[in-house]
């Protein structure tokens, strides 16, 4: 599986010159499986810059994973060039949820006055899917959901293919209310999305001075990123959902505060950046 | 999918980080029945720690602790409020008696309710208990002796 990270920022947009190397557009990363598949996480702002691409390339079908609806995971979606096709076969998943269903959820946002056009009028083949509580497959690609800790109803996910593993956990404060370095691992939050992953794309939103004033705001500090990454036995960590006030050489020191926190070789350590490629 | 690992529910996950809180004493128990975890609280009460690993099974925490009503009859697991939660899914109440593990008999009142992740999914179940006015016997209440209030 290749990995391309298209929009990392977390909250709200923050384009602008202090976060030019890392970028401003908000979550989406774009997966190519080894066979074809084309599979999209989140539709944050990053995903109007994607759909472009795959507009280009004549892409069939799509799905995107949703973690959560929050709307900076889920704002680039009315943008998103190949809905507005009807050549698309796209099928959204997302979080189950008692309230509503995912469309109608989705909708609250893709519909007026928010959005000029009602999600049921877009052109593209829209299938909507809660996500499983079993894994299951996109083409070649095993696909697991689970609940993670993040206020309202939100799912990480992990991706295997030949061999190989991707975890997708943003949005997420696995240290609320527990001491991620005392408590058993199944008791941790994610923990079995992330378990000796190769890769794992992870919220990384507060230093640790910053957390302390928004605690159970659904996202960790660098030390509770470092201690889930060392418990989990990860690979390769990328620090991603960076804060909005953050500029770029804070994301540096980030870093280095989470290669100390982690203790780690420096390279197993990666700011997630627009544009990267990352191969799983 | 990460070979072998596995992990709580989140739900469970955060019923245990609730009960970890509560000076009240809560038992958490799986979908199975077995117990995956008791606070402080419940240590007092029962007299013993909780320890981390494979829990007591529905069929041993039901009988351990000797429950039974204020005439001293026993309570089977069904009949417990916890069993109820667990095998009719639905919540229960009731007083009743146990006996600790030094054999300190404990009137105590217990509500139980099972825990749905969605209308489909039940991951387990919940007991508050509290200890009755009356306080605690050593000995065991002979059967037929009125009620304490």
């Amino acid at each position: 599986m290749r990995a391309r990270i298209w929009g990392c920022r977390g909250s709200i947009a923050a384009p602008g010159p202090e976060t030019i190397r890392y970028g401003g557009n908000t979550s989406c990363v774009e997966v190519r499986g080894d066979h074809g598949e084309v599979i999209v996480l989140d539709a944050g702002t990053g995903a109007r810059p994607l759909g472009n691409a795959l507009l280009g390339e004549k892409v069939s079908r799509i799905d995107l994973l949703l973690t959560h609806l929050h709307v900076d995971h889920l704002e680039g979606l009315g943008l998103f060039g190949p809905i507005w096709s009807p050549d698309t076969e796209l099928h959204i998943w997302g979080p189950p949820s008692p309230i509503a269903s995912l469309d109608e959820r989705i909708a609250t946002y893709f519909s007026p006055p928010l959005f000029p056009v009602h999600l049921s009028e877009v052109p593209a083949r829209v299938t909507f899917h809660d996500a499983p509580r079993e894994p299951w497959t996109i083409g070649s690609i095993a696909v697991a959901a689970h609940p993670i800790l993040h206020p309202g109803a939100t799912v990480g996910y992990r991706l295997d293919s030949g061999g190989r593993s991707l975890a997708y956990v943003t949005d997420h404060e696995p240290a609320l209310g527990t001491d991620l370095d005392a408590v058993g691992t199944s008791w941790i939050s994610g923990y079995a999305l992330a378990h000796r992953a190769d890769l794992l794309i992870h919220d990384c939103q507060y230093t640790d001075a910053e957390y302390t004033s928004h605690v159970g705001w659904g996202h960790p500090s660098v030390t509770h990123v470092a201690s889930f990454a060392r418990r989990a036995e990860v690979d390769r960590l990328v620090m991603f959902h960076h804060h909005p006030g953050h500029d770029d050489d804070e994301l540096d020191e980030m870093r280095g505060a989470m290669v100390a926190a982690w203790q780690v070789e420096p390279e197993r350590c990666i700011v997630a950046a627009e544009g990267a490629e990352l191969l799983v | 999918m990460a070979e072998h690992a596995t992990q709580h529910h989140l739900v469970l996950i955060l019923a245990r980080d609730f009960a970890s809180r509560l000076s009240t004493p809560v038992f958490l128990v799986d979908a199975e029945g077995s117990v995956i975890y008791f606070n402080e609280g419940a240590e007092r009460v029962l007299g013993r720690r909780f320890v981390e690993g494979p829990g007591m099974e529905a069929a041993e925490w039901s009988t351990a602790f000797a429950p039974s009503d204020d005439d001293g009859n026993p309570i089977a697991l069904e009949e417990l409020p916890l069993g109820v939660a667990i095998i009719e899914r639905r919540p229960d109440h009731r007083m009743l008696r146990i006996r600790n593990i030094d054999g300190t008999e404990r009137p105590i009142e217990v509500t139980a309710f099972p825990l749905f992740a969605h209308e489909d999914e039940c991951l387990g179940a919940i007991a508050i208990f509290w200890e009755r006015p009356g306080g605690s016997s050593s000995e065991a209440k002979p059967s037929g002796s009125p009620p304490e209030i």
